[in-house]
């Protein structure tokens, strides 16, 4: 006697309805509660006591320094590490070398490393009583902690990784055969560099220096350890915040906290849209981070 | 220009085919050692210097022992929790169609995005008291802000997306013969979830719980606004760090930063081996 066994159509395969169903709706029901509910409080306090009340928070003298100096960082944080990001993914998406493995790993290490450690490293480095550099500071009466400089410091260590971990997978994926090919044609490495590899690589070079751009603005605990904060001068935009959550301005703090939302969300939507033009390479490289 | 070329046969066979290894290797471990290690050199010199004496007085502290505790511990739990839920995400989201998943997929991110000064007073104020989930929960005693469950849900929005990504694309790479072969076998949609599909994912839950634990061992603004940062009850150890310094107990803040970095070295550890462990696994079973 051969028992039936059914043959492996859809339904063997697949859930029953009601499970997946249930399936969906925790997990919907998981990110409603984490992650959407969060942005819609940002919202919704913002703009609790009208138009008038956000606006004036943002106009606020304080605040516009702190947007100031916000932008001041990151035109300075992205640029730099866009520049050495595409350097370093090319040494290690072109090249074998002995230490390769290590050196990848040690692109991630900002990463995992606390915000506070990392701030607390540039005290070390840079502390005019304590620091290794403080007899040259003193010298040359260089004033580097408690002002812009750490600042620009310590945003530059925590979105290191952003735009070399966006290139690294994607210009593995991509090969250097074209590159070989314009070079064998009698490129000048430049030539090669700006016709070939730029545009292979802009999207995720792109997506990259967004990410980067929107750590940078929104960065924390490692800026909140150096910055000093004083008031129109070394605070950020999120350090601002602190202040005015603390001192109980709760729709102020949330006025601007909205400003930095926007820009998660400008962030989401232009990844969104890369994605769904430039296909999957570019999912499949931010992805693997 | 061709004459010297060819009176030189050696160095062009050697001739690498592209061109800037040297210049962007150069630039590359310049930047990484100037920003990323120079720092961390310090903290690490300064560490060992602290001496048996420096470390004893520091790791003997109660302050530093809760902190700690609370830090590792919090960190565990939220990275289990993110887990659960990124894996239940990655699955609904790889597996099933239904409206509105792209839409869910692009959210997922919006941890890597959001300022975490920014999540960290809006999740103060939904879990507070008088906020959106809070006053539903108070008044049947469940403290959420201010208490070491709103620092677990601050860190487990923080490590969701780590669970999420690192489990997604191991999903959708997972062809479905082996689970037609599970089930052609009688195996019930159970059991080819348990013996077929779960343990292929293993190396990718580990990694991601290894992601969000280490980001959520370090993390500070999502964390000390709705922690209450009552010392020995909701101190987390990143914030003794600044309370040390503010001090200018600098070796106090050294000894629990060179712990917390070496924490994130072990994780990184484990990251980077997990692939290398699991290959020899995954080879033999496949092949026997």
């Amino acid at each position: 006697m051969v028992e039936r066994i059914p043959p492996p159509g859809d339904d063997a395969l697949q859930e029953p309805a009601w499970l997946r169903w249930t399936l969906i709706a925790f997990a919907v029901l998981a990110m409603a509660l984490l992650l959407v509910m969060p942005l819609l409080m940002v919202l919704g306090a913002a703009f609790a006591k009208g138009f008038g009340v956000w606006f004036a928070a943002l106009v606020e003298p304080d605040a516009v320094a702190a947007l100031k100096l916000t932008l001041f960082v990151a035109a300075i944080v992205i640029p730099l590490n866009a520049i050495f990001g595409v350097f370093t993914a090319w040494a290690v998406t072109r090249f074998e070398f002995a230490g390769k493995r290590t050196l990848m790993a040690l692109i991630d290490l900002p990463f995992a490393v606390s915000p506070v450690v990392a701030g607390l490293c540039l005290v070390l480095l840079f502390s005019p009583t304590h620091g290794w550099f403080a007899d040259v500071l003193g010298h040359y009466d260089v004033k580097v902690l408690f002002a812009r400089p750490a600042i620009v410091l310590a945003t530059l260590f925590i979105t290191f990784p952003f735009v070399v971990r966006e290139l690294i997978p994607l210009m593995q994926q991509q090969g250097s055969d074209e590159e070989i090919a314009a070079r064998s044609l009698g490129a000048g490495a430049w030539t090669m560099f700006f016709r070939v590899t730029l545009p292979n690589i802009k999207w995720g070079l792109l997506y990259g220096v967004l990410l980067c751009g929107a750590r940078a603005m929104g960065e924390f605990g490692a800026v909140s350890v150096v910055s000093g904060h004083i008031r129109g001068l070394t605070n950020t935009l999120p350090l601002h915040i602190e202040i005015l959550y603390n001192e109980f301005q709760g729709t102020a703090a949330f006025a601007v906290a909205s400003l930095l939302a926007g820009l998660a969300l400008v962030t989401l939507v232009v990844k969104f849209w890369l994605e769904a033009r430039h296909g999957e390479a570019l999912a499949q490289s931010h992805r693997r981070n | 220009m061709s004459a010297t070329t060819l009176s030189l046969p050696s160095t062009t066979r050697f001739r690498r085919p592209l061109p800037g290894f040297g210049l962007s290797l150069g630039l590359g471990l310049a930047w990484l050692g100037l920003i990323v290690l120079l720092p961390l050199a310090a903290l690490a010199i300064r560490a060992a210097g602290l001496g048996v004496d420096g470390w004893l007085r520091a790791i003997q502290d109660p302050r530093v022992q809760a902190a700690l505790k609370l830090s590792f511990g919090a960190a565990f739990a939220a990275s289990i929790v993110a887990l659960f839920a990124g894996a239940l995400i990655a699955w609904v989201l790889v597996r099933y169609r239904f409206p509105g998943r792209r839409l869910l997929d692009a959210i997922v991110d919006l941890p890597f995005a959001l300022p975490t000064a920014v999540a960290g007073i809006a999740l103060t104020a939904i879990y507070s008291a008088n906020g959106w989930v809070g006053r539903w929960l108070e008044p049947e005693g469940l403290k959420i802000a201010y208490a070491p469950a709103g620092i677990v849900i601050a860190l487990a929005f923080i490590g969701l997306p780590f669970a999420v990504r690192t489990v997604q694309p191991v999903l959708e790479s997972l062809g479905r013969e082996q689970e037609e072969a599970a089930a052609s076998l009688g195996a019930s949609r159970f059991t080819a979830f348990r013996r077929v599909i779960l343990p292929e994912l293993v190396p990718a839950l580990l990694t991601g719980f290894s992601l969000a634990f280490a980001r959520g061992l370090g993390e500070y603004g999502s964390v000390i606004f709705i922690a209450g940062n009552k010392p020995f009850a909701t101190e987390i150890a990143p914030l003794l760090i600044t309370i040390r310094l503010e001090e200018y107990d600098y070796n106090g803040a050294i000894a629990i930063a060179a712990l917390l970095l070496a924490a994130s070295f072990v994780c990184l550890l484990v990251i980077n081996a997990v692939p290398s462990l699991f290959a020899h696994e995954r080879r033999t079973r496949r092949n026997g």
